[in-house]
């Protein structure tokens, strides 16, 4: 099995924590270890800071989905979103993708802004450039697979490593034919996507966010789609793709045994609040909150 | 560019005949294509091949070819064979006609999205076959497509100039003539031109208006 | 009817109604695609002013239009159009203005799961209508694009009023001097139908590759009847002619 290296020459890594200085929304240390000292042990906390929210609130009309959330991730650390539905999960995914954009705080990837940019030391909202920029660095894969329907496999492999990270097509396509190796579909390259299982669609969307060799990965419920008897493979996929590489991880799942095998910390949403975060053994065993007991015995 | 408002106002008095006669030819043209577009749609529901299978080739054939040549047809050969008419008649008769064959798709496909539950209903209360057409699954088809029948009067109005060409004396008939008394070509012809958008713009607005309020029932 | 004036005008008229026809379409399609793609654009300026052509030019009559093209821009702008020209735009400009509602339609019915997974790609904005939502909303733009081929093909008869020698001048010709109306409307009435018939197996072939084009199988057509209807799409309610009026 051949595993997507990370940090390839074509996505130029800058040096992390460039983080500003006086800048608004750049409020003290002390909100975004918040979170690991209520629990004591934080292991999933070191190393390189690449994901962090800052005060980060969303409203739908008067509904606020997410309430003044304050977190970090760290490269390579597998971070896993659990709660029930409503509880902002999904949201922080599509913020980070930029599909929706936050009314308050400020999200940074690798110390740059998401939507904003620094001019004359001001923030103001960022230009599609910069947005891109940041973006190359984050991968998604969806709940409905979202599968280009108009797109053999291969194109749908080949389509954005051609036309966003400007690969030849030649390169491309053995950078394909290795994912499609990785996820066990190599005689599938020029079926299309409405061919396909559920199984076999989601695999190959692993395999297109992989292809763009992205630091972070997104995975949103990606098993609730499926037919029970095809959950396996995609997980059993999911779960070699942590532990063979140091792609930062930020999953949203009801799969608990998942959640339990990869993740270095598990964070327990209600209410658009992170209610705790610990490592899963704490988590699943020891929750802190009557509401996460009650939340595990009812999905469990 | 040159505009002469005194054109304007000489051409006016006979624009608004030209108005008078495009509203006529619209009103008749509307009755009988609602009307006959009803029959049309009836009879392609018949249990009857031989009513089914022409009045589905007639249509189809009106449907697909121009109004324009169906205006001469009407004009110059059905005269050969009875009465001849005035071109606002045959006119009207044209428009009426072509567009009968439009609003048959749209009453076939109002009747079409009536749910199978009203027959079955009207079935188990034993009401008669033209009981249960008039009463239930007429109101019910004609409600739905109000706004696509809507859709055809503004279309009909945008295709109501070509009578002009058979000589009848609407907006753009009167124009024509005007021009060709005067030699003032600009004036007549854009003022005819913005007319047609003035109605057009706020007929439109209208439909959507209905179909909004229509799409909750 | 005389084999002279069939040899001498109907049959290059034929042929003028098909260039007509074609070069009409071209600038449908072009407006279409243009008008139809800004409509959905995220500035508001540019949905502005392509709404404003939008409505102008759908509530437009195609006659007057070709009339005001012919008899008033060369006395308001000083130059002068060839009468086919004319004709070809003003046909263009207005059924344009109709494909671009279709255009539009069928943009809105890409799935927005299609477009976030293309920002999720980091493709461009551009990249994503040319690669990603276009490709998608095309095999729908067909059906509704034969109807409105179908309307354009019946408009080119108005060409004949400024003077083209199209399919209907060469009639109303010919009645001109035979005086024989009967067969000759009945004829050319005839031909427009078979026209309109080769357009509707024309786009039939496209619409198959083009559903291919998407991992789709083509749908079987039914019975005879539904081989031999011209029009397609579950109604004429939605009609092309008519299909700024819907949403």
């Amino acid at each position: 099995m051949s595993t997507p290296d990370n940090n390839p020459a074509d996505t130029p890594s800058k040096t992390p924590s460039k983080t500003p200085s006086n800048t608004p929304g750049n409020a003290p240390d002390a909100a975004r270890t918040a979170v690991g000292t209520a629990t004591g042990d934080t292991p999933w906390a070191t190393g390189e800071e690449i994901i962090r929210f800052q005060d980060v609130t969303k409203r739908y009309g008067r509904q606020v989905v997410l309430d003044d959330l304050c977190f970090s991730v760290y490269a390579g650390k597998h971070v896993t979103l659990i709660g029930p539905s409503g509880s902002g999960k999904t949201t922080i995914l599509r913020l980070l993708m930029t599909l929706i954009k936050a009314d308050e705080g400020s999200i940074r990837v690798e110390g740059d802004y998401l939507t904003h940019e620094e001019r004359n030391g001001k923030l103001v909202p960022a230009g599609e450039r910069h947005i891109r920029e940041v973006r190359k660095k984050i991968g998604m894969v969806f709940q409905q697979f979202n599968l280009f329907p108009n797109m053999t496999v291969m194109r749908n492999l080949t389509e954005a490593p051609v036309r966003v990270l400007g690969l030849s097509r030649d390169e491309a396509e053995q950078r394909a034919r290795e994912l499609l190796e990785m996820v066990d579909l190599t005689e599938m390259s020029a079926k299309y996507p409405s061919q396909l299982s559920g199984g076999q669609q989601q695999r190959v969307a692993i395999a297109r966010a992989l292809a763009m060799r992205p630091r972070i990965l997104l995975l949103d419920e990606v098993t609730s789609a499926l037919d029970p008897e095809l959950v396996a493979g995609v997980l059993d996929l999911l779960r070699d793709i942590a532990h063979h590489t140091d792609i930062t991880m930020l999953t949203v799942t009801h799969e608990m045994n998942f959640a339990r095998d990869i993740s270095d910390c598990v964070m327990m949403f209600d209410h658009g609040k992170i209610l705790e975060a610990a490592t899963p053994e704490k988590l699943f065993n020891d929750p802190e909150h009557t509401r996460t007991r009650e939340f595990l015995n009812a999905v469990l | 560019m040159n505009w002469d408002w005194e054109v304007v106002e000489e051409f006016l008095p006979r624009f608004w005949d030209g108005v008078l006669v495009t509203c006529q030819a619209l009103l008749g043209g509307t009755l009988i294509a609602f009307t006959l577009g009803l029959v049309w749609a009836l009879a392609q529901r018949s249990n009857l091949v031989w009513v089914r299978w022409p009045v589905n080739a007639v249509t189809e054939f009106i449907r697909n070819t121009p109004l324009l040549v169906q205006l001469f047809f009407l004009f110059y050969v059905v005269p050969e064979w009875g009465p001849s008419m005035s071109p606002l008649a045959t006119g009207v008769i044209g428009l009426g006609i072509h567009y009968s064959t439009y609003t048959a798709e749209v009453y076939r496909a109002g009747i079409d999205g009536v749910p199978r539950g009203q027959w079955e209903a009207a079935t188990a209360l034993n009401l008669s076959t033209a009981v249960t057409w008039r009463s239930v699954i007429l109101p019910q088809a004609i409600r739905r497509v109000v706004p696509a029948l809507g859709n055809y009067v503004v279309a009909m109005l945008k295709d109501s100039p070509m009578i002009a060409i058979i000589g009848a004396l609407d907006m753009l008939g009167e124009a024509r003539f005007f021009s060709a008394e005067t030699f003032q070509y600009v004036e007549p012809i854009t003022l005819v031109g913005i007319a047609f958008i003035v109605i057009a713009y706020p007929a439109s607005l209208l439909i959507r208006a209905l179909e909004r309020r229509l799409a909750t029932y | 009817m005389t084999w002279g004036l069939w040899n001498n005008w109907m049959l290059p008229g034929i042929w003028i109604t098909i260039q007509v026809t074609l070069y009409s379409a071209a600038i449908a399609l072009a407006v279409s695609f243009t008008i139809g793609t800004a409509r959905t654009s995220r500035l508001w300026i540019v949905r502005f002013l392509s709404g404003i052509y939008f409505e102008l030019f759908r509530g437009a009559s195609a006659l007057v239009l070709m009339f005001w093209l012919f008899f008033a821009l060369p006395i308001a702008a000083g130059w002068q159009l060839v009468p086919m020209w004319a004709g070809v735009l003003a046909l263009g400009l207005t059924y344009g203005a109709y494909g671009s509602e279709i255009v539009r339609g069928a943009l809105a019915a890409v799935p927005t799961a299609q477009r976030e997974a293309g920002i999720a790609l980091n493709f461009t904005k551009l990249q994503r209508l040319v690669r990603i939502e276009l490709p998608q909303a095309w095999p729908e733009m067909i059906p509704p694009f034969n109807n409105l081929a179908i309307e354009l093909l019946k408009g080119t008869a108005l060409v004949s009023v400024i003077s083209v020698a199209d399919i209907t001048f060469s009639a109303n010709l010919i009645r001109f001097t035979t005086t024989e109306s009967a067969p000759i409307y009945s004829i050319i009435l005839v031909m427009y139908f078979v026209l309109a018939f080769l357009i509707t197996r024309g786009m039939r072939v496209l619409e198959r590759h083009a559903k291919a084009g998407v991992g789709k199988a083509p749908e079987r057509s039914g019975g005879l009847w539904s081989k031999l209807s011209l029009r397609r799409g579950r109604s004429e309610a939605a009609g092309a002619i008519t299909a700024g009026g819907a949403r």
